[in-house]
């Protein structure tokens, strides 16, 4: 069972019975440990520090929101659930997580509609193609805080350039930071900036992988560029998108930097307009309240609506990977008709372009003898 | 080629270079097939999401330029930036409370050695997973996998007390330490060696006597560059735009670039230059990163690479 098998000599190769057994050196014992230890060696650095800052800290923030726990004055005592009814009884709680949910639906719909779009542009014949590559991801490298801080100015409510913007259009400056739902979209629209063009890129690869014979097939079929796009492209990168999407719901219910920078207090605006389920969990352990046992029972509510939600993206992913593409079921007997149909029309087709053949020829025959 | 080749006598090697790009590219595509070379439409289009990309940078640059009496009463100062914002970037710098030296060291200390260990360590996973075979392999393979799914952020309370109890608080290995490890570099290394390297080649450096170490070290590591290289570039990344956990367990005192982003905010409430002038300055080490290196980056994440 040690590591390369096939380096140690087959099992009847040692067969010649009468030669003395060998005495194994301390090398060649070394050199046995070494096979068999270091396969686990080498993967125990993941698995240690993983269980210790990743797994640990996850399962004791259960024990952590059992107790009365003070930031400051540190552990208190057992007060069972009473730090889940304290979350759940406010209505901070639910606030948020209508905040977070509506971000994220905000951020990553339209997202993954324009990074499919880019893609399919980027996946045309054009000319300096990594030049535009790069291009797509330069919001990739600027840190969330500073995007934050930028779109905040590009939203203010007064002298915004969005504001400014819209009104040439006519319309009236919104309240980006004092109007709920406006702050939500404000807020998307920094998520969307900054992976819009990573995720294109993502799509241009699953793009770039799909035949290129489909597409003439298509062509061959008379599928214009559209057809092409949503009958062709959009099925073959169907795998991905799910992944994508997949990705972003489990980052996107996480959002704390955006919200956190969109205005100086960093509480999620006077009404709590833009607070997130993780920025109330901030705002609970370290900001106002300073309870820990509180703040950890908000962490571990929202863990499980996380896993909640990836099962059922899980369970939706699977029945769409699974059924394939949609092929309704048709009787027999319309299938025989469209059948005969078909026959009948391509009898005719065939006609007609033998019929054409022969005008074009008689059409070229009469053009020479006119030249 | 033979085309090409008279072209690279004919009329210097530039030119032979961009008509064996030009044959390249017309036979990836295939003569005929149904993707189009890009009409100006789709140039224009492109060129509108490179506006769209680069105009909050540009932005920056423009507040960065005015002052704080115009900005309140104008959304556009003006449209060219100009050189009055190298005063307030010396502003910025020489802040005391945004402490910007201080957060440029921690946030380069921070993003190369969770850089290189992340790789380092994937790397060795990565190998023993791919080319090693043991009991109970798969089983471990596939728990990685599951981890990436798992959100540890959320496990930040506890961490926050851990960290208290060993008096890390306040100090970079509280950043370092649990970023030293990453499932996905570890998923990605194995997928990378399970094709990249041959089992022929480390048969051979057995056979010569190396020990397992030594074969990691001689055969594996090497193979593994192109893929380590792009790890290490997204762990770098990662760990340079990171805001939660640091501004949880760093605090304002020992700041990273972010974290000193928000000192720039809590100290100027809204003295926008200022503050773009600052935005500008802490993005700025990552942009020129991006313009050396941004073609890796474009192929790692063409390459499967997922968010980190």
């Amino acid at each position: 069972m040690a590591a390369l098998t096939t380096t140690e000599p087959p099992a009847g190769s040692t067969a010649p019975p009468p030669r003395a057994p060998r005495k194994l050196g301390f090398s060649q014992t070394l050199s046995r440990w070494d096979v068999k230890v270091s396969p686990y060696l080498y993967i125990s650095p993941f698995f240690v520090l993983f269980a210790l800052t990743g797994l640990f800290p996850l399962v004791y923030t259960a024990v952590v929101s059992m107790y009365e726990w003070n930031l400051l004055g540190g552990q208190g005592e057992f007060v069972g659930l009473q730090n889940y009814a304290d979350v759940l009884g406010r209505g901070g709680f639910w606030h948020s997580l209508v905040n977070t949910f509506s971000i994220f639906l905000l951020s990553s719909v339209p997202q993954v509609i324009l990074a499919v779009v880019i893609a399919a542009l980027l996946d045309r014949n054009i000319r300096a193609a990594t030049f535009w590559r790069m291009g797509v991801l330069v919001p990739y490298v600027v840190a969330p805080v500073a995007v934050s801080m930028i779109f905040g100015r590009l939203f203010a409510d007064q002298y915004g350039l969005i504001n400014d913007l819209i009104g040439v259009f006519g319309i009236d400056p919104i309240g980006w930071h004092s109007d709920r739902w406006s702050s939500h979209l404000a807020i998307a629209t920094m998520v969307n900036y900054r992976w819009t063009g990573y995720n294109a890129l993502i799509f241009l690869a699953a793009m770039q992988a799909v035949p290129r014979d489909l597409y003439e097939a298509a062509t061959i079929d008379g599928a214009g560029p559209w057809r092409q796009f949503f009958s062709v492209t959009v099925p073959q990168i169907r795998s991905t998108i799910i992944f994508v999407v997949l990705t972003s719901v489990i980052g996107g219910l996480q959002i704390f930097d955006e919200p956190r920078m969109f205005d100086v207090h960093g509480r999620g605006g006077g009404d709590q307009q833009w607070m997130t389920t993780v920025l109330y969990l901030y705002d609970t352990a370290w900001g106002t309240q300073r309870d820990l046992g509180r703040g950890a029972a908000v962490a571990w509510l929202l863990f499980v609506i996380i896993l909640i939600v990836g099962v059922i993206n899980f369970l939706i992913t699977q029945r769409i990977s699974s059924s394939g593409p949609r092929a309704p079921k048709v009787s027999r007997a319309v299938t025989r008709r469209l059948r005969a149909e078909a026959r009948a029309a391509g009898a005719a087709a065939a006609a007609r372009r033998a019929a054409a053949v022969r005008s074009a020829s008689e059409n070229t025959t009469t053009d020479r003898r006119d030249s | 080629m033979s085309s090409v080749a008279a072209a690279g006598q004919i009329a210097g090697k530039g030119a032979a270079k961009a008509a064996a790009r030009k044959r390249a590219r017309a036979q990836q595509h295939g003569t005929g097939s149904a993707v189009r070379g890009g009409g100006w439409i789709t140039y224009g289009l492109l060129g509108l999401v490179l506006l769209v990309a680069a105009f909050p940078l540009y932005y920056t640059l423009l507040l960065g330029s005015s002052d704080q009496q115009t900005i309140s009463q104008t959304a556009v100062p003006q449209w060219l930036p100009d050189l009055s914002i190298l005063s307030q970037f010396a502003n910025v710098v020489s802040n005391n409370q945004v402490n910007f030296w201080l957060a440029l060291v921690n946030s380069i200390v921070i993003s190369v050695t969770v850089a290189l260990a992340v790789v380092l360590s994937s790397t060795l996973a990565g190998f023993s997973f791919a080319k090693l075979q043991y009991p109970g392999r798969n089983g471990l393979l596939v728990f990685v996998i599951a981890t990436m799914a798992v959100p540890t952020q959320l496990g930040v309370i506890p961490m926050y007390i851990l960290m208290s109890e060993i008096d890390w608080i306040g100090t970079l290995q509280a950043v370092i330490v649990p970023a030293l490890v990453s499932a996905f570099g570890v998923f990605w290394m194995t997928q990378y060696l399970e094709s990249a390297l041959p089992y022929e080649l480390i048969e051979a450096a057995r056979v010569d006597g190396a020990s397992m170490f030594r074969t990691f070290w001689s055969i594996a590591l090497p193979a593994a560059r192109p893929a380590a290289a792009m790890l290490g570039l997204f762990m770098f990344v990662q760990q340079w735009t990171m805001f939660f956990w640091p501004s949880v367990v760093l605090g304002s005192s020992n700041p990273t670039l972010p974290i000193a982003v928000q000192n720039l905010r809590a100290g100027y409430h809204d003295d926008y230059s200022l503050i773009m002038a600052g935005v500008f300055l802490v993005t700025l080490p990552l942009l020129i990163i991006f313009a050396v290196v941004g073609r890796q980056l474009v192929a790692g994440i063409m390459a499967g690479a997922v968010k980190g």
